[in-house]
């Protein structure tokens, strides 16, 4: 076949200008096609970051109880709107033990216990209904990268430390240091400063929300042992709801994805995706039409040449081969072309750090650049394949005659 | 027929050849009976659409008749799949065409390299080697790697006349060889064809409508309404 190739490249060289605008073709969709794959990447990236950065990936919580249907006395009709279930307000018995459990499933990278509950934040005469949740000293910043948000002071909260968002402690004129109290339905109180002031853009936690240590909400709401709910984050978040399955099937309790939670992110994310998907396909169709028209001509206007090499021996196999080599070889040149194009102009335009106003999220290493060229490669070489054949199939004593 | 009492290369019995079918069909051979010795060079004569290319493109392999039989070095090519008919062709027989019908964008050698390169899968040095020596038979060894683009027709023609060599084959066909060159090309040609014929051995079927061109020739078959005679 190395002679097949050679009158392949004979081919393709013996017209620069014809087979250079063939890859420049060919490379213009596969730019196309990673540039797709690098904004809808990006673009994933930003809108995951900004909507799901502070929040968990997967929340574990205790299962749901189902609930006793009312007994009625014989004969007598009841009508009724039933809640089936209920959510165990004890929270996860023994967490301890599988703490370990969860942090070992494949895909968690971290997992965060916490104690949630409703309580009154008092500053002098002032008061405000804050949802309060502890955590663990060493995993604080865990879920909610509180060190990206902070405005003042540190993330820390063991003792008797206290984080809150910016719009409470401007409401309340708190700053770092703070004495606060905080007292719950049950009247239980707790003493507090603060040590830090957060401002994550998200307007129920940066103004009405506390954060503690675990060990100090554990006696604020009476909770000895259980926690309210375990969060996690994961290394890949779209497989949330296969982890979530099997941290169902290996704890028994109840696991919720964050595609459950954000379902509306979700299924933005997905028709975003999908989209994309159609825009990189019309690429590839692009390059198949592209290349099986310019082959299609090509092989006619090479069919004499098609007639003397099979009078002179050549099988059909050799020319079909000689006709699909020109196609694989379009496709690797313009796939490579393209891709360098891609990496030359995307790398510039992927933003270093955070996106700017204006700027477009692009992420070149979400290019797919490899499948690119593998796909326009294929693309390319079936596309040869129609031509090929019926390059194979000229009659010989016909185009010779032409 | 039977041209000479040598030893037979190919024989044809009662071949036909229609085109088209029902009442459009049209008979261009029928019934042609010839044997072809080894060694000989024989002209092919008959008018323009007496059957001279049919007969030539049959014999070549390139055409398959309708009916009748057809051996070749003992090999019964009437019912040879395209494969077997393809190889042999490429092995045993050459062509040498009006036009020349080079490959344009290859070099003069390697043009005649090409059908040992595609048995082969690839150029052999073996071959190129064998390749410049016909080059220089035909008096083109200085020419060897100038595109056919840059030869003249006469040189065209002898590239074309290497190339046919190039295998060996025992039977080289070729269909008005001189038809498109000057009288002075034609008969350099005709002189390297009848120099080649001797050191090569190999049997030329020569078609044509020039008698002096037939004339140089060592036999003649005439074809006319679809028959041959001599």
């Amino acid at each position: 076949m190395r002679y097949g190739l050679k009158v392949a490249l004979r081919h393709l060289t013996s017209n620069p200008s014809q087979t250079g605008l063939l890859v420049f073709g060919v490379a213009v969709a596969v730019f196309i096609f990673i540039f797709m794959s690098a904004l809808i990447g990006g673009l994933a990236d930003l809108m995951v970051n900004r909507t799901l950065g502070g929040q968990a990936h997967i929340t574990v919580k205790a299962a749901d109880r189902p609930l006793p249907l009312l007994a009625t006395d014989p004969g007598i009709e009841v009508l009724l709107a039933r809640q089936t279930s209920v959510r165990d307000d004890t929270g996860i018995q023994n967490a301890t033990p599988l703490l370990p459990v969860i942090d070992g499933l494949p895909g968690v990278t971290v997992s965060s216990a916490q104690i949630t509950g409703g309580a009154v934040l008092i500053r002098g005469e002032r008061l405000r209904q804050v949802s309060v949740t502890g955590l663990s000293p060493d995993r604080v910043t865990a879920i909610i990268p509180f060190d990206q948000y902070l405005q003042a002071g540190r993330s820390s909260l063991t003792g008797d430390r206290v984080m809150i968002g910016a719009t409470l402690a401007e409401e309340l004129h708190l700053s770092v240091g703070a004495p606060i109290t905080l007292r719950t339905d049950q009247g239980n109180l707790a003493a507090l400063r603060v040590s830090g002031i957060y401002a994550t853009g998200v307007g129920g936690l940066d103004s009405a929300a506390a954060f503690l240590d675990i060990k100090t909400a554990r006696s604020l709401f009476n909770i000895p042992n259980a926690v309210s709910r375990i969060e996690l984050k994961l290394t890949d978040l779209y497989e949330a709801e296969a982890v979530a399955r099997r941290i169902v099937a290996t704890t028994g309790l109840d696991a919720e994805p964050w595609t459950q939670t954000a379902q509306q992110l979700y299924e933005g994310l997905k028709a975003q995706s999908d989209t994309g998907l159609i825009l990189k396909l019309f690429a590839l169709i692009t390059i198949v039409i592209g290349v099986a028209s310019s082959l299609m001509l090509t092989t006619y206007r090479r069919r004499p040449e098609i007639g003397i090499m099979r009078a002179m021996g050549a099988s059909q196999g050799f020319i079909l081969f000689v006709f699909v080599s020109q196609g694989a070889i379009i496709g690797l040149i313009g796939g490579v072309f393209g891709a360098a194009m891609g990496l030359a102009i995307l790398t510039p335009l992927t933003p270093k750090g955070d996106v700017a106003a204006g700027q477009l999220p692009i992420d070149v290493a979400q290019g797919s650049i490899g499948l690119a060229i593998l796909l326009t490669m294929l693309g390319a070489t079936l596309a040869s394949i129609l031509p090929a054949r019926f390059a194979a199939r000229i009659d010989p004593v016909e185009a010779i005659g032409q | 027929m039977t041209l000479s009492a040598k030893a037979p290369l190919l024989e044809l019995r009662n071949l036909t050849k229609t085109y088209g079918t029902g009442e459009t069909a049209m008979q261009v051979l029928k019934g042609v009976n010839l044997t072809l010795p080894k060694g000989e060079m024989i002209a092919l004569v008959g008018a323009s659409g007496s059957g001279k290319s049919t007969l030539l493109n049959i014999i070549g392999t390139l055409l398959r008749p309708t009916s009748g039989a057809f051996t070749m070095l003992g090999q019964d090519l009437f019912t040879a799949s395209d494969a077997t008919l393809t190889e042999f062709r490429n092995r045993h027989i050459g062509f040498v065409f009006q036009f020349h019908n080079l490959l344009p964008d290859f070099t003069a050698l390697e043009n005649v390299v090409f059908p040992t390169a595609v048995r082969d899968g690839f150029e052999r040095t073996s071959a190129r080697r064998r390749g410049r020596d016909l080059l220089d038979l035909v008096g083109l060894g200085d020419r060897v790697d100038f595109r056919t683009t840059e030869l003249s027709g006469g040189q065209k023609q002898r590239v074309a006349v290497a190339r046919a060599l190039m295998n060996k084959p025992e039977l080289i066909l070729a269909d008005e060889p001189t038809g498109n060159l000057d009288t002075k090309s034609a008969q350099q040609v005709m002189d390297l064809i009848k120099a080649v014929n001797k050191s090569e051995n190999a049997t030329f079927l020569i078609s044509t409508h020039d008698e002096r061109i037939a004339g140089q020739c060592s036999s003649r078959v005439e074809i006319g309404d679809g028959h041959i005679s001599w």
